[in-house]
């Protein structure tokens, strides 16, 4: 029971980073009729604004220990961050929070990011053909992460969780289980916590705003709206640079748990894909069941009875209930009618 | 001058086509091989090249990068530049610092990238492009084993860089083919011990091993010392190479009954494995009243700075460390720190030591005919290299030296300050048979 219950707890927060991928790429794809494939550069974007925040914070101010030499025999250099320096407490607080506190930085420029991206490449494929769309999104899914190689270099970037929620915290004591059997990192826990606010956040603008109802009605009968007067356009590219929000705050979040590298967006890409063909193209709630329920069997599939009974089980599951899913329904678990049949 | 042409007779024919041929394969006849010195990218001119293979992308890209540094400083001090680092305490007193074999050192580069068909690539390009002469460097057992295979179909000497499964010098070793760095045999039969100090001899282990030739060694190998001593083992996962999120496989060793996680992890993989561990609570756990314990069988300095302060206590074993105070360490800290601000890693002392080994065999040698210089490597006895005496075994082209047992600092003084040594394990504690890897030597190819 309390392997089961660790699984559980562990397919959860990964499942919370899929759905948030696999949440915005339904979003752009429902709304604008665009497969983006460069979604995952935007989680790895997102993760690259907290490195970027943290290295800023890690510029330092270098005196010159003449008392002391290196091993190599010159004098010892002692770096202390300028915003140490500057602020005192303020100064270690932010580098301690630098992380959550990078999330302020992230809005604005995935922001931005996603308006240059729709308005400058992606809106002139809207009325091209699906396979256009996936390549020209892929191609640029691979120019900013070689954007970021170059700048950050290959090796992954590790980034601290503040240090309040370092440790794990022992759910199953809470519980009746004996002490350490259940422990859960906190910062997985902020994580879940933070994937659920982001969903239900998500939701919520596009359930009670006027914004949100005209979106919903574009996702129904785009022309329609749009006979009605309404630039549907403008809203669209809103909508995109929403979605990039969403997955640059996974991507920021996501840093303590998983070292950001260049291609850290890639690895995520093709799970969200499958998470959202799985949930039903064009479903927002399908693709936040299949984002959780794909990260959970992938836990489960990792289990030493599991593999013990289909060796590499762990490596294939997520394709495998793609493809049963597929064949039992073809619209996948929450799909609409007509998207993607014609 | 008579007006009667001649006729075509078979004899005439044969006549002509023997001058033909002849007149036709006169520039081949002088430009081959067979009448100079008889092997590949025999060095004409004023210098002799050198191919460094090295992960400049991809998972190893940090260990790669300082191996390329260690090679550049080599070449520098073989040729006579700089303070001339450990050239001043090798034990082997050939090399002058004017070049080898009076010609003056140049080396080209290659990106492995980590992958094997990449640096074989890479490989082939600096021996038939490049004219390289000895190919050296990788920073993965996979990428060493293929590379050495070429170099060996080849022509060529391969000098191993950082690579520690024991099928290098084991099942997969080659004539052409050698490795100063230690191998997984030798890092348990130096663990065993101090773990036993450290844990006891009643614990339980559990291996989460990286699915490739190096993680399988590491397994074999810490298994067979760990059990021998007393030790059970709960189970062994394989996880995928680079598979970023542990998270999944960490789970599962929390109910296990272990009271020992073996991390047969490298590189990034360690970095994610080793910090998730931590973060899972297991560095603090405890179990059947023992305090839970992480081992990482390969340290390297960098990463355990990846890891950061969730290496602290955790015990591992490592080729070489900055911090050690024999005259040839020094003297590589020394030109190296002075060259680069910072500290040279494992990673880069085996590369250097093994550009400088290559030189001084040439240098004996009077030749860099492959066949010739790998006689002078065998059985070569040395000191000065910042490991204590070293002899390269003759029998597997494996490099028998001290090893280091290392451990996280509770209270690092610097960045770089991230490990302490507890125990220099002596050469004679290491050492095993030849025979018992198995695997050829087979015969010396010079690519003639």
């Amino acid at each position: 029971m309390d392997v089961i219950l660790l699984q559980l707890l562990n397919g959860l927060d990964k499942g919370g980073a899929y759905a948030l991928i696999a949440l915005g790429l339904t979003l752009i794809f429902g709304t604008l009729g665009v497969v983006n494939f460069a979604h995952g550069a935007l989680f790895m974007l997102g993760a690259f604004c907290a490195v970027s925040f943290n290295a800023l914070l890690g510029l330092d101010v270098v005196t010159v220990d003449e008392t002391q030499t290196t091993a190599w025999g010159t004098p010892l250099e002692v770096r202390t961050p300028y915003v140490e320096a500057y602020l005192g407490d303020f100064g270690a607080w932010i580098l301690n929070y630098s992380v959550p506190v990078s999330i302020l930085i992230a809005i604005p420029v995935m922001l931005l990011v996603g308006f240059i991206m729709e308005r400058g490449l992606i809106k002139h494929f809207y009325k091209r053909a699906h396979a256009d769309q996936i390549l020209v999104t892929f191609g640029l899914a691979i120019v900013l992460q070689e954007i970021i190689k170059s700048i950050y270099g290959a090796n992954p970037i590790p980034q601290a969780a503040p240090v309040a929620v370092r440790g794990a915290a022992d759910i199953g004591a809470l519980f009746g289980f004996d002490p350490g059997v259940i422990v859960y990192p906190y910062w997985r826990m902020v994580y879940l916590a933070f994937a659920g606010v982001m969903i239900a956040g998500v939701f919520a603008f596009l359930q009670f705003t006027t914004f949100g109802m005209v979106v919903r009605a574009g996702m129904a009968d785009r022309d329609t709206v749009g006979l009605l007067g309404i630039n549907i356009e403008r809203r669209f590219t809103i909508v995109f640079a929403i979605a990039a929000v969403v997955a640059g705050l996974a991507g920021v979040m996501y840093t303590p748990i998983l070292p950001p590298d260049y291609h850290m967006g890639m690895d995520f890409l093709v799970l969200s894909f499958v998470v959202v063909v799985v949930g039903g193209m064009g479903s927002l709630s399908g693709a936040v069941l299949a984002g959780f329920l794909l990260g959970i069997l992938q836990s489960f599939a990792s289990m030493n009875e599991v593999k013990a009974i289909f060796p590499g089980i762990d490596q294939i599951i997520i394709y495998l209930v793609a493809v049963i899913v597929l064949l039992v329904r073809p619209r996948g678990l929450m799909g609409r009618k007509g998207v993607m049949e014609n | 001058m008579s007006l009667i042409r001649k006729p075509l007779n078979r004899r005439s024919i044969l006549r002509a086509g023997a001058v033909g041929g002849a007149a036709l394969a006169t520039p081949t006849i002088f430009t081959s091989k067979v009448w100079s010195a008889g092997y590949l990218n025999e060095p004409t001119g004023a210098e002799v090249i050198l191919g460094f293979n090295v992960p400049q992308t991809g998972a190893y890209a940090d260990e790669g990068a300082d191996e390329l540094r260690a090679y550049q400083l080599a070449v520098k001090h073989l040729n006579g530049e700089g303070d001339g680092g450990m050239l001043n305490t090798f034990s082997s007193k050939a090399l002058q610092g004017n070049g080898v074999n009076g010609k003056k050192v140049a080396y080209v580069t290659g990106d492995t990238q980590t992958k094997s068909d990449a640096a074989r690539a890479s490989a082939k390009r600096m021996i038939e492009k490049d004219g390289a002469v000895m190919i050296t460097g990788g920073s993965s057992s996979g990428v060493a084993i293929a590379v050495q295979s070429l170099c060996q179909e080849a022509g060529v000497i391969f000098m191993a860089g950082l690579t520690h499964s024991n099928d290098t010098t084991g099942k997969d070793k080659r004539k052409n083919g050698f490795r100063h760095f230690f191998n997984t045999e030798m890092s348990g039969a130096a663990l065993a011990p101090v773990l036993k100090n450290a844990f006891g001899t009643d614990r339980t282990a559990y291996h989460l091993t990286a699915d490739y030739t190096w993680g399988w060694s590491q397994e074999g190998s810490i298994k067979k010392y760990t059990e021998g001593m007393g030790w059970n083992t709960a189970a062994a996962v394989r996880t995928p190479l680079g598979a970023g999120d542990f998270s999944q496989y960490i789970t599962p060793v929390l109910n296990s009954g272990a009271d020992v996680l073996v991390l047969n992890h490298y590189g990034k993989d360690m970095v994610n494995s080793l910090t998730q561990a931590v973060q899972f609570g297991l560095r603090d756990k405890q179990v059947n009243g023992k305090d839970f314990a992480i081992v990482v069988p390969l340290y390297s300095r960098l990463m355990a700075q990846g890891a950061g302060e969730n290496v602290k206590g955790i015990f591992g074993s490592t080729n070489w460390h900055w911090s050690l105070q024999d005259e040839g360490s020094k003297a590589f800290v020394k030109s190296f720190g002075q060259e680069y601000g910072f500290p040279p890693s494992q990673a880069a002392h085996t590369t250097y030591c093994q550009a400088l080994l290559y030189a001084d065999a040439a240098q004996r040698a009077g030749t860099f005919e492959p066949c010739a210089l790998a006689a002078a490597l065998e059985g070569f006895e040395f000191d000065g290299m910042g490991n204590g005496p070293t002899l390269y075994r003759a029998e597997d082209h494996q490099c028998f030296k001290d090893v280091l047992v290392v451990k996280g600092k509770e209270n690092p003084s610097s960045q770089f300050d991230v490990l302490e040594v507890v125990e220099v394990t002596p050469r004679s504690q290491v050492e095993y048979p030849a025979e018992m890897l198995g695997g050829e030597l087979g015969a010396c190819n010079n690519g003639a």
